[in-house]
């Protein structure tokens, strides 16, 4: 009788995960979408519009930068859908044969210097990033906005060494609005998302480039009808007008 | 020893059971790491530069935090476990609270704070020409910032077991409070100093969230163990697993020879 009972506390917990796991599989209505942080603002307001035209489907997001997410699809993660920042994120993906289809460009972004509002250094160019005195953060050289600054830089013949690699473009974004970095580059759609926190400088057209934001249906989703449902409704004239009013070009 | 024997004969085997699942809960992720890891780069990848510089500001930074920890945790832990004084609880949860704080709100704490436009680094940057962010110094605020609070809990849970009395038999015969803090309470509570000592020193190397936020990422400055780990795990995900081991290695021979040698008492019974 005691050791019966002893085994039923022993095992308590492990029962306790099992049904914890199964109840979490069975909601197979919500759609996971795997997207890089700098689409953020538009995902979510497509989110509720999807939820609003779909009723009973959930959508969530997992945001992060792209390499990150890459990362968590090719380890297995339950993911429907992955929106990348970059082309090289999703080739990852792609080239171990986890997409559903191949993947379509439904977004295009540029980047800008932005600085601490009200511009107090009288930031102009990239050549002015050159000034050793001045604080300059960007991400690093894998994060897709890392390679892009690099890339830029390079363009321009403008060599530096900055000052802090963060994780991705929210670390830039918040050393720069409050003051501790004196600039970075980061997406335009971003400096359109900050309301005002910090200024945005351009940089010439023959020195930019085309980001191209690519987006996937992973080939294990369990949910690879609203996945193309969402999928659609980002390439349908309301979700282009949605990338658009938060900064994004449309490819 | 010869009362654990006893105890060995009527295991309570649910119990070992239950603590059995809970190490290898702890065991599995190690064993994990150790079998993706290419152990035919390890010295490749351990050799490299900037893994070299992660790892010894690591020691360096983390060592450094241990210290101040000691410093300034210590008599902050007497004051909480001997004197009686308005706000005492508030002051003890104050100082613990980053424990329970993610550790990026952390450092975004700290930034508003120490960093150039922060509540307090504006005038260390208007009257000194301090600037905090993006300096080992940094590395140093956020690490103390989330070990100290173990210190101080482990130094005043010994101190508030240690009779006081001691204290006071000492003080009668002539010691003055220094010396009595020196040469009777300190010793006494020795293993659990240590104990905080080594808890903190483990909580500032692997921290992570509060150092890149506050003072950022840049390889052989700021960058420390945990970041570089991070970093390596989108370019080169086998240097990263490497990285991991070396850290879990570290720590795992210092906690063992390190308890062996000034802990030997813990196992018989010293509260930690």
């Amino acid at each position: 009788m005691f050791s019966r009972r002893a085994l039923v506390i022993a095992l308590a917990p492990i029962s306790f995960f099992t049904a914890c796991s199964s109840s979490h599989s069975q909601s197979s209505s919500t759609l996971e979408v795997y997207a890089a942080s700098s689409l953020a603002t538009p995902f979510s307001y497509a989110g509720l519009a999807y939820e609003k035209a779909h009723p009973g489907v959930k959508v969530e997001f997992n945001l992060g930068s792209s390499s990150d997410l890459a990362r968590f699809v090719q380890e297995g993660a339950p993911a429907d859908v992955f929106a990348s920042a970059d082309i090289a994120n999703m080739d990852k993906v792609e080239s171990k044969d986890l997409l559903d289809s191949q993947a379509v460009i439904f977004a295009t972004n540029y980047l800008e210097i932005i600085v601490e509002k009200g511009n107090p250094l009288d930031i102009s160019s990239l050549e002015d990033l050159t000034n050793p005195d001045l604080i300059f953060v960007t991400a690093n050289p894998d994060v897709p906005i890392g390679r892009y600054t690099a890339e830029v830089l390079k363009k321009a013949g403008v060599s530096m060494t900055p000052d802090s690699f963060e994780s991705n473009v929210k670390g830039i974004m918040l050393k720069v609005a409050s003051g501790e970095a004196d600039a970075g580059i980061v997406y335009h759609s971003e400096v359109v998302a900050s309301d005002g926190q910090v200024e945005g400088v351009q940089i010439p057209t023959e020195f930019n480039i085309v980001a191209k934001y690519p987006i996937g249906i992973i080939k294990n989703s369990t949910n690879k009808k609203q996945a193309q449902g969402f999928v659609d409704f980002l390439l349908s004239p309301e979700g282009q007008a949605l990338l658009t009013q938060y900064g994004f070009g449309i490819p | 020893m010869s009362r654990s024997r006893g105890h060995r004969q009527k295991l309570p085997w649910p119990i070992v059971l239950i603590a059995a699942v809970a190490t290898a809960f702890f065991l599995a992720p190690f064993v994990g790491l150790m079998w993706r890891t290419p152990w035919s780069k390890f010295t490749d990848i351990v050799t490299h530069r900037e893994i070299r510089d992660a790892l010894w500001l690591s020691i360096e930074t983390s060592l450094i935090t241990s210290m101040i920890c000691c410093i300034f945790g210590v008599p902050l832990a007497w004051l909480l476990a001997r004197v009686e004084f308005p706000g005492r609880r508030f002051i003890r949860a104050l100082t613990t609270l980053s424990m329970v704080l993610p550790p990026v709100v952390g450092g975004i704490a700290l930034l508003f704070t120490f960093g150039r436009r922060g509540l307090i680094g504006q005038y260390l940057d208007r009257w000194f020409g301090i600037r905090l962010p993006f300096t080992m110094t940094a590395v140093v605020m956020a690490q103390c910032f989330v070990a100290m609070p173990f210190l101080v809990l482990t130094v005043e849970a010994a101190l508030r077991q240690f009779d006081s009395r001691y204290d006071g038999v000492a003080r009668t015969l002539g010691g003055s409070r220094w010396y009595v803090f020196r040469r009777v309470t300190l010793p006494s509570i020795r293993p659990s100093l240590f104990a905080g000592f080594v808890l903190a020193w483990a909580r500032a190397l692997g921290e992570f969230g509060a150092t890149i936020t506050f003072a950022g990422n840049l390889p052989g400055t700021t960058q420390t163990m945990p970041l570089a780990t991070y970093a390596a795990l989108d370019s080169n995900p086998e240097s990263a697993l490497i990285l991991s081991l070396v850290m879990i290695a570290i720590a795992f021979t210092i906690l063992i020879v390190l308890r062996d040698r000034w802990l030997g008492r813990t196992d018989q019974g010293v509260p930690l």
